[in-house]
């Protein structure tokens, strides 16, 4: 297990070398610049040539490579051309409110979507099979948003009963250690901050975790139905093994593996940030913050930010690797 | 079995759907609360487009830093309310020699900064010292844009002297040649008093990181210090800005003791905002969103017009080079009918390109009236009968002058149809690439463009758009820009004049069309009162005061 661990960890600097050399010719070949998206309606040819030398965008890419290379292995990310802040901090400080809405989102998706599909599997082809079908088909299909902007709209604007936008309340006076809002307020005791950051998780997790949800569900439902149907299930049924445990033991445990990938991929994804998601709830992650950059052609942070959102893919699907062993001890023996 | 699983399921639902109910008896007991103690509102909670680019002024030329610059810190000129006119602010009165090159400074007197320092002339002489002293990043365009554009630049080329503190009161500034504008820059938020204990204490001039990547520094990402109504709080990026009262401030106070600038970028959401009660209003409302929130009972301010909207064209792309084509594209465009279908309503309708306020406007200039007709014998004359021409015009993006840019395109574009031009429209995102393409190439033809004002002087609109030869307009016209250079640095009474008469050879040359100067707009609740609109956004929240 740990080698394998290893092994995948060292598998990572070519990954994100050969990434970095991408990114590097990508943004480069992007029309305009950060030149131009600083100055606006003032970019006169003098000052565009003038900020390029500051930012040393006018030397050969290659140069600009390396010493972007040489300073990236000594864990500096550069700065920010848009904020002037570096872009590691500039990551940091938004990571925990994706993380935040990562989490919501995924209670969402597993807490139905697992129930919703077994119990489709279960009683397939009745109302409730149906049913989860079609919610799963309008999960997918409809585009996230509209599904924010509308879930804002009934329930913030019209019916007032969560807030519009944002993490926290911007009056609340709150302390932030660790920038996880609801962590911070359960570590200090601000139990109103906590909630008020937690009510403010709920539409953007809805919004998100529909996709996941579906996903889940349709996964969740094709293992069950097929594990339920299998040889070793029908005998252990035969043998008159308790119910309880024909469910925990042979049919969910045994149908959770390819389940388990699909949600492995899906906080991979969602960990990247949602950009629509963010920007409608005005929510300050990292999506918002990349498409910003995208917008400004603020190179340091598209360069960084892609590098670091591969680097939390690459961890988080190698954490569901590992935790396949756990599931299953026939892998564990295997390796 | 099937029975516990449809309880896991009804669970589930049960706990989303109690979730939903208690924080709904959250959020009504908060409106409770708001409504109840109307009156003792001391907060003002304002919906920014964006972050700041940075706390310290000096270094900032984005719109957004300034809002949050106006209510921290006060520079000597201020502006007259409603107005782009110059006004007293800390310093009561100010002498300038015969010579336009020694300003003298009365300073207002027993005012602070922020820190319990003393405002007084050392203050005054320090911050100017400071600007003028900048080398290396700090000295740079891209973050001391407006001294670079004011005062040219530090060292040899800079337009300022010395300072020197004759008292505590009064500050004399010497250039080494004229700069008429200097006073209504100086209303600039650019140009704002900081504590010189402050900026030194937290290295304002420290801009750090590596020699190709400025970083701010620690006093402009969190220890502005001025002498302004409101001191800095907190700045939490990508989400709010807070600033509270300054106990010691010279001024008056309304109602507002604290000011909470809540990041949201996007329009709608804005809008929304402000619909569920989060916010008590924002800035940049977009004309499609006026009605309806008229209707809804909220107040919609406008600005008076300090900008302004034109169809750039592109001499390099021939026949732009030939007048007469320039003209019949004048007089094909039905400028009232584009206003009624595309801008907001309050729009001014343009002759050249400065808006009506600006000092330097001229009432003579030569006027292109729409007139199809004309313009296909102008066509014809100039043998471009069947004209094909390329339109160029942003996406995604909202300017105060350009609002909808499709929209305006689609108007101007319909006109040139119904006078035999084809027109290829070339929509690009607006950052970077259409800006890119507009000022950095040749490649394009016909244009939307504009410019908001930054203070009341004809320079700044026309002189940034034709001072000197730029991809933008592809021609070189050397006695133009000479003409703008020489009426930049006139003496300030043959000033107008001298800008009236570039006004009309700008029009008579015909470089481009003014379009129009849309009025922007502000959306706030009923409660919000004696909000300070200002052309040149010259809005500071003390004023402001709330009604139950």
């Amino acid at each position: 297990m740990l080698r394998l661990i290893v092994q995948r960890l060292l598998l990572l600097i070519p990954l994100l070398l050969g990434l970095s050399v991408l990114l590097f010719a990508w943004v480069r070949a992007l029309p305009g610049g950060p030149a131009t998206a600083l100055l606006g309606e003032r970019a006169t040819p003098e000052a565009v040539a003038r900020i390029n030398t500051l930012y040393g965008f006018d030397q050969p890419v290659h140069v600009q490579y390396f010493k972007y290379l040489s300073r990236l292995l000594q864990g500096d990310f550069g700065v920010s051309t848009r904020t002037g802040r570096p872009v590691l901090d500039e990551f940091l400080t938004r990571f925990p409110a994706t993380i935040e809405l990562t989490v919501v989102a995924l209670i969402i998706a597993i807490g139905i979507g697992i129930p919703l599909g077994y119990v489709a599997a279960r009683r397939a082809g009745s109302f409730l099979d149906h049913s989860s079908v079609v919610v799963s088909l309008i999960g997918v299909t409809v585009p996230v948003f509209f599904l924010a902007f509308i879930l804002k709209y009934v329930f913030a604007v019209e019916l007032g009963w969560f807030p519009s936008t944002g993490r926290q309340d911007p009056t609340m006076i709150a302390t932030h250690p660790t920038n996880f809002y609801v962590l911070d307020g359960l570590l200090t005791g601000e139990w109103d901050a906590a909630w008020d950051a937690l009510v403010h998780l709920i539409l953007p997790g809805i919004a998100l975790g529909t996709i996941p949800l579906a996903i889940v569900a349709r996964m969740t439902r094709a293992a069950v139905s097929e594990v339920q149907n299998a040889d070793y299930v029908r005998t252990a049924r035969a043998k008159g093994i308790k119910s309880a445990r024909l469910r925990g033991d042979h049919i969910v445990r045994n149908s959770m593996l390819p389940v388990l990938t699909t949600i492995g991929l899906q906080v991979g994804l969602l960990l990247s940030g949602a950009v629509l998601t963010e920007t409608v709830f005005a929510f300050s992650g990292i999506g918002s913050f990349l498409a910003e950059a995208v917008f400004n052609a603020d190179y340091p942070v598209m360069q960084g930010f892609v590098l670091m959102i591969a680097i939390v893919y690459a961890l988080v699907n190698l954490l569901v690797d590992v935790s396949y062993g756990l599931i299953d001890p026939r892998l564990r023996r295997q390796q | 079995m099937r029975r516990r699983a449809t309880r896991l399921a009804g669970g589930v639902t049960l706990v989303t759907a109690a979730a939903v109910a208690l924080s709904g008896c959250v959020a009504s007991e908060r409106d409770g609360e708001g409504s109840g103690e109307a009156s003792g509102k001391d907060t003002f909670v304002f919906a920014a487009s964006a972050d700041p680019g940075s706390l310290d002024p000096a270094f900032a030329s984005d719109g957004e830093s300034f809002r949050v610059a106006r209510q921290i810190f006060e520079g000597l000129v201020g502006v007259e309310p409603g107005t782009a006119d110059p006004a007293p602010l800390l310093a009561e009165s100010w002498d300038i020699s015969e010579d336009g090159l020694e300003y003298t400074f009365h300073l207002k007197e027993g005012v602070k900064f922020h820190d319990d320092t003393d405002f007084d002339a050392e203050a005054v002489c320090f911050n100017f010292d400071r600007w003028a002293n900048w080398t290396g990043l700090a000295a740079s365009e891209s973050l001391s844009y407006y001294y670079t554009h004011v005062f040219g630049g530090q060292g040899e080329n800079g337009k300022y002297d010395s300072c020197e503190a004759s008292d505590a009161a009064t500050a004399v500034v010497t250039l080494k040649s004229p700069l008429p504008e200097l006073i209504p820059a100086l209303s600039l938020p650019s140009f704002s008093m900081q504590s010189p204990t402050a900026l030194e204490e937290f290295g304002a001039d420290e801009v750090g990181g590596a020699e190709d990547a400025p970083e701010l520094s620690e006093y402009a990402t969190g220890h502005p210090v001025g002498t302004g109504p409101y001191t800095f709080g907190e700045w939490k990026a990508g989400e709010s800005i807070t600033l509270s009262a300054f106990d010691d401030y010279w001024g008056e106070f309304g109602d507002v003791k604290n000011i909470v600038f809540t990041v949201i970028a996007e329009g709608t959401a804005r809008r929304q905002a402000l619909e569920a009660g989060d916010i008590d209003g924002y800035d940049l409302v977009a004309p499609a969103d006026v009605d309806a929130l008229k209707g809804a009972g909220y107040q919609v301010l406008n600005r008076d017009p300090f900008n302004i909207l034109y169809l750039g064209m592109n001499q390099k792309q021939k026949p732009l080079d030939d007048p007469l084509v320039r003209q019949a594209i004048a007089h094909a465009i039905d400028k009232e009918a584009l206003v009624a279908a595309a801008l907001p309503e309050g729009t001014e309708v343009a002759t050249q390109f400065v808006p009506s306020i600006v000092s330097g406007y001229s009432d003579d200039v030569a006027t292109y009236e729409f007139d199809q007709e004309k313009a296909k014998e102008l066509l014809k004359e100039a043998g471009q009968e069947n004209l094909e021409i390329e339109f160029n015009y942003p996406t995604d993006v909202s300017r105060p002058y350009m609002p909808d840019a499709a929209a305006i395109y689609e108007a101007i574009s319909a006109d040139l149809e119904e006078v035999g031009i084809t027109v290829t429209a070339t929509p690009e995102p607006w950052s970077p690439t259409y800006l890119d393409t507009i000022q950095g190439s040749d490649k394009h033809g016909l244009h939307l463009l504009g410019w908001t004002g930054d203070y009341n002087d004809t320079y700044n609109f026309i002189g940034t758009f034709f001072g000197a030869e730029s991809a933008e307009w592809g021609f070189n016209d050397e006695a133009l820009f000479k003409s703008l250079g020489d009426a930049r640095y006139a003496p300030i009474d043959e000033q107008e004049d001298l800008y009236k008469a570039a006004n009309e050879a700008v029009m008579e040359f015909l470089p481009g069309v003014p379009l129009a100067s849309p009025v922007p707009s502000l959306a706030f609740t009923e409660q919000v009162q004696g909000y300070p609109v200002s052309p040149v956004q010259d809005e500071v929240y003390n004023v402001i005061t709330f009604t139950e």
